[in-house]
């Protein structure tokens, strides 16, 4: 399984205490998709949770098992990992206020 | 109805035929055998090979098993690993379902022959924050096929992305791009779908899938529910257009085609015995034709079951096979009630020669009964069978859905080169000589048994109404019954017209006694004769005696008058001669004078 690391996150990885946002996101290569959800959601944790947050990119073409056994189906997927509840979001992200509630940033 | 699906079938296997002599290899489409019965013949040959096919219909009218042993028979007959894609139920709740029907999924599973996978979206749990594909899918699918070498998948029911994901543009749009993707995959695909309201599926995926479409639909008639199977559409392929009844079993699906309307099965010429020998005399001395269809139609309690029986019994004797469809009475029953006129099926079935298969008509629906009838057939390969009664197959159905049922089996039949005896019940009040059913047109040989009332007594007549291609008797006969069993006895023909029964026996003994009164007065005239004769003969000895003694008495007066004469004569000449010596003395004594 390799995963792509995000410069930025490598940085707050390590220091991995609690508050810290977890997210996982789930993107196919270079597609139009792909690039938009990762340049939104960077800019929405720049906005909102700058570096409270980890953020690994998982691109599903490298690893193609990992597709069923993290039950994939839409891309691009973001996952929050912490702070519980597990969240799903999909879609590039472009729809800030949806991305922000399903963070937990905005009450529903 | 029934006509225009004669015509339907006949142009759809000319077209098969002529197609069938000029193929070029190179252009005919390729086939993937799905190995369910029936449907592969229905199809010519299978599915699309490489293109997705869709199957739709409402819930519980077999999809998921349809596609499921698809996948199952690629796996297990044709060395064809297959991917199902599980939308609705999870991988175990397949393996036990498939159980049912005899699958073991896991054991494929483990062979490397099946992949599951169970792909499941909760709406509640997902966000959409802005566009998307179905590229994880595509991955997934991807990596099954990958993995096992997948040369079948199936998609169940993919529809259910349409509840779990709302941006409908996007769904769309990623469905056709994934069935276009299958296609490039060149993996025969089966997608399930939703029956919806005016389409075929909910979501209208035959806009996407163009190929084939089969639909699937539970009908509930007269409270009797029957599935039945429509190839809606098989681009590049001719197939049969009708809804066919499909059976769903221990072994899986069964559709039963109508593909034998072809009228071109070999006939025997071959002549098998009725069991009845004089039945068979009336047959041109030899019975019927091997292969042919027989009716025997008769009010109730006629002895048309008998007459099956006999039939049944003839042909165990045979040494062949013959399974008995009753409708109407236990095997149980119809044993004793055989045994009462001398036959012993029980000895047959007890040699596995005998099959009884007794079902009540409502069990389930006329096409149903066709279908087990037609796995019976296959699965014991009998040279006769016999149906008894079909008169009550008409409590589930229509005449004409009777009648077109009657027909595909005959014609089944035929083509297998099987012998049919059907018993019908005709009802008084209905216009006699016509069976109920309308079958009399399409069988080979029909024999009529009627009650013939007279002088308060009920008897059997029985005469062949046709009998295609042989000598047949035109006379009714008298149809008995005896604890010995069946026989036809020649109706007496008096100056009363034709007598039965008791009549007939009357009647006979009325000729007997005629003979005996006869053959006394005979007698007693010749004793008369004698008699006189012997009178006249004394008659004449009398008349001949006294003949002769008028003749002794002429006679003896000629002899007495002789006598006298002659005496006389003798007098006289002695008289003359004294006369004379007188004279001479006297003429001395006159010459002296």
């Amino acid at each position: 399984m390799s995963r792509k690391k995000n410069s930025d996150v490598e940085e707050t990885e390590g220091e991995n205490v609690q508050g810290k946002f977890v997210l996982r996101l789930f993107i196919t290569g270079a597609s139009p998709n792909s690039s938009r959800a990762i340049t939104n959601l960077k800019n929405i944790c720049e906005a909102n949770i700058p570096g409270s947050y980890s953020l690994e990119i998982i691109d599903v073409y490298q690893s193609n098992d990992i597709a069923e056994s993290e039950g994939l189906i839409a891309l691009p997927m973001l996952v929050k990992k912490y702070p519980l509840p597990e969240r799903r979001m999909i879609g590039d992200m472009s729809n800030t206020r949806k991305v922000l509630t399903g963070l937990g940033l905005v009450p529903q | 109805m029934t006509a225009a699906f004669n015509l339907n079938e006949k142009n759809y296997f000319n077209k098969m035929a002529t197609k069938k002599e000029k193929t070029p290899p190179k252009l005919t489409l390729e086939k993937t055998p799905t190995g369910i019965v029936g449907l592969d013949e229905l199809t010519g040959g299978g599915i699309p090979q490489g293109r997705p096919t869709l199957v739709c219909g409402e819930p519980g009218c077999g999809k998921t098993l349809l596609s499921l042993e698809f996948i199952v028979r690629g796996a297990t007959e044709f060395n064809e690993p297959g991917v199902f894609i599980a939308f609705e139920e999870k991988s175990e709740e397949l393996a036990i379902n498939a159980a049912s029907l005899g699958f073991d999924l896991g054991k494929l599973q483990n062979d490397g022959l099946l992949k599951i996978d169970h792909i499941y979206i909760e709406r509640s749990e997902i966000e959409e924050t802005g566009e998307y594909d179905l590229e994880g899918l595509f991955i997934r699918l991807d990596h099954a096929i990958n993995v096992i070498g997948a040369k079948r998948v199936v998609l169940d029911t993919i529809e259910n992305l349409f509840s779990g994901l709302s941006n409908q543009a996007i769904l769309r749009s990623e469905l056709r791009r994934l069935f276009q993707w299958l296609k490039d995959k060149n993996v025969t695909a089966i997608i399930t779908g939703e029956k919806g309201d005016g389409l075929l599926t909910r979501q209208g995926l035959e806009e996407y899938v163009s190929d084939c479409v089969i639909l699937l639909e539970h009908r509930v008639v007269n409270k009797i529910s029957t599935r039945f199977l429509r190839i809606v559409k098989y681009r590049g392929s001719v197939h049969g257009t009708n809804e066919y009844p499909f059976l769903i079993d221990s072994e899986g699906i069964s559709v039963l085609p109508v593909t034998s309307l072809l009228l071109a099965h070999e006939v025997s010429t071959d002549r098998i015995s009725s069991g009845i020998p004089v039945l068979d005399d009336m047959l041109g001395g030899k019975g019927f034709y091997r292969g042919s269809s027989i009716l025997v139609s008769g009010t109730a309690g006629t002895g048309k079951t008998s007459i099956a029986a006999y039939f049944a019994d003839s042909t165990c004797k045979r040494k062949e096979r013959c399974v008995y469809f009753a409708f109407e009475e236990s095997p149980q029953q119809i044993i004793r009630n055989m045994k009462s006129i001398g036959v012993d099926l029980d000895t047959h079935i007890k040699k596995g020669l005998l099959q009884f298969h007794a079902s009540r008509p409502t069990l389930f629906g006329l096409e149903m009964h066709l279908v087990s009838i037609y796995k019976t057939i296959k699965k014991f390969k009998p040279q006769t069978v016999i149906l008894d009664p079909i008169t009550n197959l008409i409590t589930v159905g229509s005449v004409s859905e009777v009648k077109s049922m009657l027909i595909r089996l005959i014609d089944f039949l035929q083509a297998e080169q099987i012998t049919v005896m059907f018993t019908a019940l005709t009802l008084n009040t209905i216009v006699s000589e016509q069976t109920d059913e309308g079958v009399s047109s399409l069988v080979d040989a029909w024999l009529l048994v009627r009650d013939i009332e007279t002088n308060g007594e009920r008897n059997r007549g029985m005469y062949i109404m046709k009998s295609r291609g042989m000598k047949h008797s035109n006379q009714v006969r008298e149809f008995v019954i005896r604890d010995s069993g069946l026989d036809l006895v020649d109706v007496f023909l008096g100056p009363e017209g034709v007598l039965t029964g008791s009549a007939r026996e009357a009647e006979q003994l009325k000729l007997q006694a005629g003979h005996v009164l006869r053959d006394f007065a005979v007698g007693r005239k010749d004793k008369e004769i004698q008699r006189k004769r012997t009178v006249l003969e004394a008659k004449i000895t009398s008349l001949k005696e006294e003949f002769e003694s008028v003749a002794d008495e002429l006679n003896k007066s000629y002899q007495e008058e002789d006598l006298r004469n002659s005496v006389m004569e003798k007098n006289r000449a002695a008289l003359t001669n004294i006369r004379n010596n007188k004279e001479a003395a006297t003429g001395k004594n006159r010459k002296a004078n």
